[in-house]
């Protein structure tokens, strides 16, 4: 992406009919540090790598609880993601209130979009720099959206976002099909395992990643630190007996993974977000 | 020394000049609405009378409607005033209808919305001078709760307004069980209005019975119950009165 005459406000078209304004702001997207989300009929996961800047600092909070029917996982200018979350989390106690009702998740994510679509054609406002992987339940069942700043929607099976979130689509990308049945367990396996592919070769830790879920009877909460390593060594140590899905590569990874385990896990980290 | 005489906004519902802006009485009333549980959703009566005073002026009011997919409302009180309810519903259930998405406000959402709007309306002094009964079935889960003008608001097995609270009520909590037949519903109901017939003074006998279950809302057309004045103390009800003038 190179600079242009046509890229300094949001309200310049280009000749060939994109609004480069936008197109960066989903840069910002592609540069902040990796979520996921997958769902299944029952259930849905949200996870994200948290990198802190320095040992001395905490991490920034990528996950948020917008009612107890609806979670949102953010990717790039997290302060933006703070403020829409703020804007989410309000609408729905304001439905609440009025109707005694959760607001339905598909109409949260429409109003969502609308919003971002406003700051797509105003001369004075710029679009929001923040991808939203919005996981919610209502009486349709379980839904993952994800709401880009061009303002457009899209309901996912499973997604990834943010910086080398390519990986973990591909692992995803393999093994959607089974989602829709999963158990809420296995689906917070497989949301490890696609975090676990955006950190290429790092080892995962329940200090470098945060999981949310929500499902039928569970209202939407973050898994304490504990839960997650559990979970984690549960699955690293099974990892090279599980079963079709594991291929060689993985456990080949995981070997190579765990003798880097000493070296990555001091000093400081990039800063990718 | 003048001090500043304390001025109200120029909207404001409060002060004598305002009075001609808000609610102060009811002009057109109906009374009692009765509606009850039963097995396949909700059974609702009210008759068609529209009082204006002591005069029973209207006797053609509809005063249960049918409210988006899966509730239905009946009022009594102001009449005009469940009309502009019925404009507040109506504007409501489009913009549902507009998201064009799988969700639809069900009884329970429309109950509490009008909740809200009641009591708002109470804390600025112009109320609508209605007592609604809101009753519905979605998803197979059964609803029924009332609002009155002030904003008290509660579910319950079976409800009333006005004086079918005294009259209709005790009948019911004596009578009413789980998974009534429609047929025992209408019967139960029938005995209620009724007994309003006789006892209320603005009740007319013209009166019309809604149903509302999963397939939908069904209104009877009007029809008069039966009732019985041979009594031999109406024939002279001032026999054995003591009374000086």
């Amino acid at each position: 992406m190179f600079r242009n005459q046509y890229d300094t406000d949001v309200t310049t078209w280009s000749p060939a009919g994109r609004l480069f304004q936008v197109e960066y702001a989903m840069e910002a997207v592609k540069q902040g540090s990796a979520a996921i989300g997958l769902r299944s009929k029952t259930h849905v996961v949200l996870g994200c790598v948290n990198k802190a800047n320095s040992e001395l600092s905490s991490h920034q909070k990528k996950i948020f609880k917008v009612d107890d029917h609806i979670g949102v996982a953010i990717a790039g200018l997290t302060a933006d993601g703070r403020v829409l979350s703020r804007y989410m989390r309000n609408e729905c106690i304001n439905y609440s209130f009025t109707y005694e009702s959760p607001l339905p998740v598909g109409r949260l994510v429409v109003q969502l979009a609308d919003k971002a679509q406003v700051c797509t054609q105003r001369s004075w406002k710029r679009p929001y720099g923040v991808g939203l992987l919005v996981a919610g339940l209502d009486e349709s069942g379980a839904h993952l959206y994800y709401n880009c700043p061009s303002g457009n929607y899209f309901e996912y099976q499973a997604f990834a976002i943010g910086s080398r979130s390519q990986a973990a689509k591909t692992y995803l990308e393999r093994r959607f099909e089974n989602f829709m049945d999963s158990t809420r367990d296995d689906l917070v396996k497989d949301a490890l395992m696609a975090i676990r592919e955006t950190l290429q070769g790092e080892t995962l830790k329940s200090s470098i990643c945060t999981v949310a879920v929500i499902g039928v009877g569970e209202p939407f909460h973050i898994l304490d630190h504990g839960t997650v390593q559990q979970m984690i060594d549960a699955f690293e140590i099974a990892g090279e007996q599980e079963g079709p899905a594991a291929e060689p590569d993985a456990a080949a990874r995981q070997e190579a993974a765990a003798e880097q385990g000493g070296s990555t896990d001091e000093g400081v980290a990039p800063m990718d977000i | 020394m003048n001090f500043m005489a304390s001025k109200q906004p120029e909207n404001s519902l409060l002060g004598p000049e305002a009075d001609s802006q808000r609610t102060l009485y009811p002009y057109v009333t109906g009374t009692s609405v009765v509606a009850l549980k039963y097995k396949d959703g909700i059974l609702m009566a009210a008759d068609m009378g529209g009082s204006y005073g002591s005069t029973l002026r209207y006797k053609s009011v509809e005063r249960m409607k049918p409210i988006g997919k899966h509730s239905l409302l009946g009022a009594s009180g102001e009449i005009s005033d469940f009309q502009e309810i019925l404009r507040y519903l109506d504007e409501l259930i489009l913009y549902d209808n507009m998201w064009d998405d799988g969700n639809s406000l069900g009884p329970k959402e429309v109950h509490n919305y009008l909740t809200r709007v009641m009591y708002n309306r109470r804390n600025k002094f112009n109320p609508l001078w209605n007592s609604l009964v809101l009753g519905g079935v979605k998803n197979g889960q059964k609803y029924l709760g009332t609002v009155s003008m002030i904003g008290v608001n509660f579910e319950d097995n079976h409800v009333a307004t006005g004086f079918g609270n005294h009259l209709a009520r005790p009948i019911l909590r004596e009578e009413w069980h789980q998974n009534l037949s429609f047929e025992d519903g209408v019967r139960l109901l029938e005995k209620c209005m009724r007994v309003l017939l006789y006892r209320d003074r603005s009740a007319v006998n013209k009166l019309q019975i809604a149903k509302i279950t999963e397939e939908g809302v069904t209104i009877s057309q009007p029809y008069s119950l039966k009732t019985y004045w041979d009594f031999s103390a109406f024939a002279n009800p001032a026999q054995g009165a003591v009374g000086s003038w």
